[in-house]
C-alpha cells in the first residue's frame, strides 16, 4: 500500500507556524531563573511536534535542526540543565530560521541552511559539555554474508506477558515471515486445570529459523518483549542442533490468550467519532483567505432573514391597490429597507475587519530584540488589541508601525543611565493604543522617553534648507518638520532606524491608506504618534461636486475647506497656472473641468468654488461648479472593471444609478504637471517664481 | 473490522496514521490528547491504541498507566510513539503498561509493518 504523504503536507505547516507563534510567544514570557515548567514543557512540545512531523514527511533540513533544540529543551525540562538568557535567545533565533526553512519547504523551495547550521553548532557547543553521557553510537552491525543461516531462538515469556499486550502467536508469525520455521513448544510448566490462572503464560517455544535475513531482524521481533521473557539467539550453522526428546506441535490455540474469556466490552451506542479538521489547503504562501467569527455570519444570516421579510412585505404593497393607507405603509417599508440594507452593509464590512491583535503580536519580540541591542530596558504596552480594522489596511500598517516603534525605542527611550539620572524609571514605557473613533481607527504609538529634540530638528531643518534660519515655528511646526521628505539625515543613521527610511514615507505610506499621521511632544516627558485610519478602504466618505452636468467625488478626508474665490487674490504664474494667495500660503488653482476634459463648465473664478485639498503635505484648489452633499460611497476598482485612469482613484454608483469617480488628488497632482514624478518642489518653485515677478 | 484509537497532539500526525489505518482496514477514532483519549477508551473498546508521549494536558505515559489498570484494557495492545532520543522514554513506557513502542519518524509502511507485531 503505498500513500501519498504530500496530501498532509498543509496540515503539518501551518500547524508548525502555529507551534512556532507559540514557542516565540512562551519565550518571550521566560524569564531565566523563574521559568516554570509548564511553560517550558509547551515550548518543547512544540518543537518536539515540528521535528516529529517533519521527520515523518520527509523534511530532514527541519529534523535535524530541530533535534538540537529538541535535546537541549529536553534537558532545560528535566532540571538536568539551568535555562540562561543566551538560550533564549538562540532559541528565539531558531523559530524564526524554522519559520523561514518551512515557508521555503511550504513554497516549494530548497530551503537555505546557512542560518540553520550556524545556530546548530551554537546549540551543539552547549550541549557538547554534556554529550559523553548521551547515547553512545551504536556500533555498526557487521555485515554478514548473504547466505542462508540456521538460527535457534529459546523463548520462555514471563507469566505477566499477556498482560503487557503482546501476543507469542503473532511473533511466531513474523518470524515464520522470516524464512523456514520449525517450531517447539514447551507445555511443562503448564499447571493443571485447578491451579491455571488464564491470564498467564505458562508456554515457553524452541525455533529453529532458516533465513537470510540478519540476526538483528529477528531481535527486532522480540524487542518489546526483552525485558518480559527469557530470550537467546544462537547461530548454529546449517543443522539444527542436539534432537531433544520433545514434543512438536503447533501451538496456535494454546498460545492465545485468554482475551475471549473476557466478558464482553459494552459497546457505547453512538460512535462519536471526530471529524477530521477541515483545513483549507492553499497551494501558496500567501493566504487570501480570511477566518470569520462565526458570530459574524450568523448576524449576517440574521440581516439577511429581516431583509427577505421586508421585501416580501414590500411586494405584497406592490400588489394591492395604491390608496392613501398603501403609500403610508410603502413608505415605512421602504424606511425599513433602507435600514436592512445599512445594516447589511455594516456587517458585511465587518467581515473584512479583523483585531488590531495581528499587527501588535508582532511588537512584543521586536521590541525585545532592540531593546537588547541598544541595551535600553524597556516594557511594551498593548491597549486596544481587540479593536478591529479591515485587513487591507492592516496589511499595509504594519510597516510604518514597525518604523514607528523602532523610532520610539533608539531615539525616544533613554538609555538606563540617563533616566536614572532625569529621576525616571529606569525602564522606559512604550505603549502601542488602538480605538475607534468616529469613523476611523486610530493608532497611538507613545514613549515616556525625552521627546523630540526641537532646538536639533530646528537646525537639521536648516542645514537641509527645509526652512531659513529666520523663520519663526512653533514646537509643533517644528515637530511637524520631521515628516519633510529630505529630513532625515546622514549622523542620524544607525544600525536601526537610519535604513534610509525617513518619516516621510511613513506618512506617504499612511496618507495612500487616506489616513493622516501627526506626532506630540513634551520634552523629557516623551512623544506619541497618532495615526488615522478610515477604518475600511471599501467605503469612503465623500463629498459630491459638479463640474459641468457631472459628478465628481472628492475623498472628504483630504479636503481642507471649500471658498469661493476672491478674485483680486488670484495671480497668474507662467503660461496658464493661477495661484491664489490664501492666507500665507500660495494654491495652485487646478481647473477640473479641464483636466478631465467637460465642456460647459462655469470657467470665470469667481463665479465657481475652489476646494482646497491636501495630498502628500501639498496644498492645490480643485475649481469645482457646485458643492452637493457629501455621502458614504462604495469604492468599485476601475482597474478591476475597465482600466486605470489617471487622477481617478475609482468609481461608485450614486443613487440614481449613474457611475461617478473618485478623485485621485495625488494623482491629479501629477497629472496636471505640477509636479514631476518623484519631485516634491512644486510649492516652493511656484512661490519663488511668484516672488521673482 | 479492528478499532484503534489514535491519539496525537499534532494534527499532521494524526491525520497520517489515522488516514494510514483506515487504508489498512481498520476502523479508527481520533483523539489529541491523552485526556480526551481515556475518555473516549473508557465509553468504546479498542483492539489498540497507538498514543504519542508528549501532548498536553496528559501525556501519552500516562494516559497507558490509566489505560492498563482499567479492565478492558488488561491485553490490549497499547503503543506509543516515541523519538529516538527518548530512550528513557520507552522504559518509562514499558513500566507504564505499554506493549511497545513506534520511533518517530516512521512512514506509513513502516507503521504497518509494526503493528502486525500485535494485531492481525
Amino acid at each position: 500500500m503505498s500513500i501519498d504523504l504530500s496530501q498532509f503536507f498543509e496540515v503539518f505547516f501551518e500547524e508548525s507556524f502555529e507551534g512556532l507563534d507559540a514557542m516565540e510567544a512562551e519565550l518571550l514570557n521566560l524569564v531565566p531563573g523563574e521559568e516554570d515548567l509548564e511553560t517550558i514543557n509547551t515550548i518543547f512540545r512544540a518543537a518536539h511536534s515540528i521535528k516529529g512531523g517533519s521527520g515523518t514527511f520527509g523534511f530532514s533540513s527541519v529534523a535535524d535542526f530541530t533535534h538540537v533544540l529538541e535535546t537541549l529543551l529536553d534537558q532545560i525540562r528535566e532540571g538536568s540543565r539551568d535555562l540562561t538568557a543566551e538560550h533564549v535567545n538562540l532559541l528565539l533565533k531558531s523559530v524564526d530560521c524554522l519559520r523561514a526553512l518551512l515557508r521555503a519547504l511550504q513554497a516549494e523551495q530548497q530551503p537555505d541552511l546557512t542560518e540553520a547550521d550556524e545556530l546548530r553548532v551554537k546549540f551543539e557547543e552547549i550541549l557538547g559539555m554534556r554529550a559523553a553521557s548521551k547515547a553512545p553510537e551504536q556500533a555498526p552491525e557487521t555485515v554478514r554474508e548473504s547466505s542462508f543461516n540456521t538460527y535457534q531462538i529459546d523463548f520462555k515469556p514471563h507469566h505477566h506477558l499477556f498482560k503487557t499486550g503482546n501476543e507469542p502467536l503473532y511473533m511466531i508469525s513474523e518470524l515464520a515471515e522470516l524464512g523456514e520455521l520449525e517450531t517447539q513448544a514447551f507445555q511443562d510448566d503448564v499447571p493443571d486445570i485447578t491451579n491455571l490462572a488464564p491470564e498467564d503464560c505458562f508456554l515457553s517455544w524452541r525455533f529453529f529459523l532458516t533465513t537470510d535475513k540478519e540476526q538483528s531482524c529477528i531481535e527486532e521481533i522480540f524487542e518489546w518483549v526483552e525485558d518480559d521473557a527469557d530470550i537467546t539467539i544462537t547461530l548454529c550453522g546449517g543443522l539444527f542442533g542436539d534432537e531433544e526428546d520433545v514434543a512438536v506441535e503447533t501451538v496456535a490455540e494454546e498460545a492465545a490468550p485468554a482475551q475471549e474469556a473476557e466478558p464482553a466490552v459494552v459497546k457505547a451506542a453512538i460512535d462519536p467519532k471526530k471529524p477530521a479538521p477541515v483545513k483549507a489547503a492553499t497551494a501558496n504562501a500567501e493566504s487570501t483567505s480570511i477566518r470569520v467569527g462565526i458570530d459574524k455570519v450568523d448576524s449576517l444570516i440574521n440581516m439577511v432573514g429581516e431583509l427577505v421579510i421586508t421585501q416580501a412585505m414590500l411586494s405584497q404593497l406592490g400588489e394591492q391597490e395604491i390608496t392613501e393607507a398603501t403609500i403610508a405603509s410603502l413608505q415605512e417599508g421602504l424606511a425599513q429597507l433602507a435600514h436592512n440594507t445599512r445594516d447589511l452593509q455594516e456587517n458585511v464590512m465587518r467581515i473584512r475587519m479583523l483585531p488590531i491583535s495581528f499587527v501588535f503580536s508582532r511588537f512584543p519580540r521586536l521590541v525585545r530584540d532592540i531593546s537588547q541591542k541598544l541595551d535600553k530596558q524597556v516594557e511594551l504596552k498593548l491597549l486596544g488589541e481587540q479593536t478591529e480594522l479591515d485587513k487591507t489596511v492592516m496589511e499595509k500598517l504594519s510597516d510604518p508601525m514597525v518604523h514607528l516603534v523602532r523610532n520610539s525605542l533608539d531615539h525616544g527611550l533613554e538609555t538606563v543611565d540617563k533616566r536614572v539620572a532625569a529621576g525616571k524609571n529606569p525602564v522606559g514605557t512604550v505603549t502601542l493604543n488602538a480605538f475607534h473613533q468616529g469613523g476611523n481607527i486610530v493608532i497611538e504609538i507613545m514613549d515616556d522617553g525625552q521627546g523630540l529634540n526641537t532646538t536639533k530638528i530646528r537646525e537639521k531643518a536648516i542645514k537641509n534648507g527645509l526652512i531659513s534660519e529666520t523663520d519663526d515655528l512653533s514646537d509643533n511646526e517644528i515637530n511637524e518638520l520631521i515628516f519633510l521628505p529630505g529630513f532625515s539625515t546622514a549622523d542620524q543613521v544607525s544600525d536601526l532606524s537610519g535604513r534610509g527610511v525617513g518619516m516621510d514615507v511613513v506618512r506617504r505610506n499612511i496618507e495612500a491608506l487616506s489616513g493622516s499621521v501627526e506626532v506630540a511632544s513634551a520634552p523629557g516627558v516623551g512623544s506619541t504618534f497618532t495615526i488615522r485610519l478610515p477604518l475600511t478602504l471599501a467605503i469612503l466618505d465623500g463629498q459630491l461636486v459638479r463640474i459641468a452636468e457631472h459628478t465628481y467625488i472628492i475623498p472628504l478626508i483630504s479636503i481642507i475647506e471649500s471658498l469661493q474665490i476672491d478674485i483680486s487674490k488670484v495671480s497668474r504664474v507662467g503660461k496658464d497656472l493661477d495661484v491664489l494667495r490664501l492666507r500665507d500660503e500660495y494654491i495652485p488653482i487646478l481647473r477640473l473641468y479641464n483636466i478631465f476634459n467637460h465642456k460647459g463648465a462655469i470657467e470665470t473664478l469667481d463665479k465657481t468654488l475652489l476646494v482646497v485639498v491636501e495630498s502628500d503635505n501639498q496644498k492645490v484648489g480643485l475649481l469645482v461648479d457646485d458643492l452637493l452633499s457629501q455621502q458614504q460611497v462604495v469604492i468599485k476598482s476601475l482597474e478591476a472593471n475597465y482600466q486605470k485612469v489617471d487622477g481617478v482613484s475609482g468609481a461608485t454608483i450614486l443613487g440614481d444609478g449613474r457611475v461617478s469617480l473618485i478623485v485621485d488628488i495625488s494623482g491629479l497632482i501629477k497629472l496636471s504637471g505640477l509636479r514631476k514624478p518623484g519631485s516634491q518642489e512644486l510649492i516652493i518653485e511656484s512661490k519663488a517664481n511668484l516672488e521673482a515677478s | 473490522m479492528k478499532r484503534i484509537l489514535a491519539v496525537d497532539d499534532s494534527a499532521s500526525m494524526r491525520q497520517m496514521v489515522g488516514f494510514t489505518l483506515k487504508k489498512a482496514g481498520f476502523d479508527v477514532t481520533e483523539a489529541k490528547d491523552g485526556s480526551e483519549a481515556l475518555n473516549i477508551a473508557k465509553q468504546q473498546s479498542f483492539d489498540a491504541v497507538i498514543s504519542d508521549v508528549n501532548m498536553p494536558v496528559m501525556d501519552g505515559i500516562t494516559l497507558i498507566r490509566e489505560l492498563r489498570s482499567l479492565p478492558n484494557y488488561k491485553f490490549t495492545p497499547l503503543l506509543m510513539l516515541t523519538t529516538e532520543s527518548g530512550l528513557d522514554k520507552k522504559s518509562e513506557g514499558k513500566a507504564a503498561g505499554a506493549t511497545g513502542w513506534i520511533v518517530k519518524p516512521f512512514n506509513p509502511e513502516q507503521l504497518l509493518a509494526v503493528l502486525k507485531k500485535v494485531i492481525r
